[in-house]
């Protein structure tokens, strides 16, 4: 008897990769990237549904494929998890203390850099009429 | 920075400038303003002499260990004061403009007794 394709584990896997690299596109927008809920959510849809496929195929092995390339899905996509655990929960969090940083009511260090032009600007130069918003960047590169 | 991009007119119709600064050339910073689209000011501190002034370097996290700033950000008023800062626990983890405007209309009202 031919037995009928497992489509849960083909499809499971597909969403836990895309849990991965999605991380691209949902890291645009502050509220998927400040807590990445839909990626998340992506790797947790793919663990259900490869689980479902591996025991139809573990558990019905007459009737369904997959019990190979079921596991070797299985293991690829814990191991993608764990990598993006790794980086979200661990890596990201390693930012330097800046304990010295100014804080509240002090002055704020001058400094003249060149702008995307070259020009030289101060800091007095940006703080008319108003003030202004520093933003620190890890940089394009 | 790209939320800031977005609400950059209501920040803007209070008179304050947004900057950005890291480690990236002017070059850099012309070609990446460009390609996404930001308006507003990008300093270039290769050296990263500003970056440490503020303490807001993360040494070797740039590429091949080249030290670079964390995320940070820092309001600061007319008279060059600090007004309200932002140091990020986690890189992901950015200020958005409506902290800033926030912090801003705070600092605008008189200080209560």
């Amino acid at each position: 008897m031919k037995r009928k394709w497992n489509w849960p584990i083909w499809v499971g896997f597909l969403v836990a990769v895309g849990g991965l690299f999605s991380y691209e596109y949902f890291v645009q927008f502050p509220i998927t990237r400040d807590f990445p809920w839909a990626n998340l959510l992506l790797f947790g849809l793919g663990a259900l549904l490869l689980l479902i496929g591996l025991f139809r195929a573990f558990g019905r092995s007459q009737l369904y494929r997959g019990n190979v390339f079921g596991s070797i899905f299985l293991v690829i996509s814990l191991s993608l998890f764990a990598f993006f655990a790794y980086e979200i929960f661990y890596v990201l969090k390693q930012v330097p203390l800046s304990g010295q940083a100014p804080r509240i009511g002090e002055k704020a260090p001058d400094f003249s850099l060149p702008d995307q032009n070259g020009k030289q600007v101060t800091l007095a130069d940006l703080l008319s009429p108003n003030g202004a918003v520093l933003i620190f960047y890890r940089g394009f590169w | 920075m790209r939320s800031f991009q977005h609400r950059l007119s209501d920040l803007e119709s209070r008179g304050i400038q947004v900057v950005a600064i890291s480690v990236d050339t002017p070059d850099i910073n012309r070609r990446q303003r460009q390609k996404l689209g930001y308006t507003y000011t990008f300093l270039s501190d290769p050296k990263a002499e500003v970056i440490r002034r503020y303490d807001v370097l993360h040494p070797g996290a740039g590429p091949k260990g080249a030290d670079i700033a964390r995320p940070a950000e820092f309001l600061i008023d007319s008279s060059g004061t600090i007004r309200w800062v932002n140091l990020t626990e986690n890189i992901a983890v950015r200020a958005r403009p409506e902290q800033v405007l926030k912090a801003f209309e705070e600092a605008q009202r008189p200080a209560s007794q």
